[in-house]
């Protein structure tokens, strides 16, 4: 016997197949940095946003998506971060010389 | 659902000083030079570490970039801000210095990427954030995260950190890289949802 899962899984991939204005899975993510920049053309738009009505998997991946972008940008401007945004008074030293020699 | 955060703001010379500090560096005063190194050098810094890994090239790069500004300082049109500028003065220095390193195969990401059936629906389920974005903020999770992103084949991770990090357009980065924008996207998607999967342990509760 199939599962809860298995039969609602069949529904949305038969959804998709009949409804011309849905898109599938694999389809969004070709939308995926386009939608998240607000670029989609408007009918390109409604499709994504149909889909993810449609699709928990699809919200969830885009939650998850999000959120991979906004921990790489926490995590590369951390003012705790090994590379602190300092300037080192040799390289300062360095820079100015190089720069008397090319005068 | 998060936001994606803008660029973080460039604590860049107050406008008025900008106009008077370009003037004088045009007519080549040592000192004005010095202060403009100083007030961009370490940001100008910590922006070739992330690219470059190297502290001895970053610092070569940010020396470089320097130089490059000395010259071309008469370019500078002013329709850009001097630390805008700058940036991309010491971006094309990395990715030179990147590109001079000499290219590697690209290793495949196919792996980590989201795999589809015969329908086009998601094969593997896709579960519930189980940790909120503030218990991520932890220095751990950073250096994680940090550390997830340099897993990245270098192709990948340069274009990702111009986009999502240094915070360069489609087009921007393009040019950058010498790609079309349509490659830019598709890459960056890849990018992104790569490093997805290697953050993925984390953001359902376990560690990296």
């Amino acid at each position: 016997m199939k599962s809860g899962k298995t039969v609602l899984r069949k529904l949305r991939a038969l959804t998709m197949r009949i409804m011309p204005l849905v898109v599938t899975c694999q389809e969004l993510e070709g939308f995926m940095v386009d939608y998240l920049e607000g670029t989609l053309p408007k009918g390109q738009h409604r499709k994504f946003d149909l889909h993810l009505r449609l699709c928990p998997d699809c919200r969830r991946y885009l939650k998850g998506y999000k959120r991979t972008i906004t921990l790489s940008q926490t995590a590369c401007h951390d003012p705790d971060a090994p590379v602190p945004e300092d300037m080192p008074e040799e390289l300062v030293k360095a820079i100015l010389a190089a720069r008397d020699e090319d005068t | 659902m998060d936001t994606i955060p803008k660029r973080p703001p460039q604590n860049d010379v107050d406008v008025s000083n900008e106009k008077d500090l370009v003037a004088r560096l045009r007519a080549g005063d040592r000192a004005s030079f010095e202060r403009l190194v100083r007030a961009y050098g370490g940001r100008m810094l910590a922006v070739a570490r992330r690219l470059l890994r190297n502290e001895e090239n970053a610092r070569d790069c940010v020396q470089e970039a320097f130089l490059q500004t000395f010259r071309n300082i008469k370019n500078f049109e002013q329709r850009a801000s001097l630390g805008s500028w700058l940036h991309r003065i010491v971006v094309n220095a990395a990715l030179m210095k990147l590109r001079a390193g000499g290219r590697r195969p690209e290793e495949s990401i196919e792996d980590l990427l989201p795999q589809f059936d015969a329908d086009g629906l998601r094969i593997e389920p896709e579960a519930e954030l189980a940790v909120s974005l503030e218990r991520l903020e932890s220095a751990k999770t950073r250096e994680a995260v940090r550390r997830s992103i340099d897993q990245l084949p270098d192709g990948y991770r340069n274009l990702l950190l111009l986009r999502d990090i240094e915070g360069y357009d489609t087009e921007e980065t393009a040019a950058l890289l010498g790609l079309t924008p349509g490659a830019v996207k598709t890459r960056l998607h890849r990018a992104r949802a790569a490093l997805k999967s290697l953050l993925e342990p984390m953001m359902r509760g376990g560690g990296l």
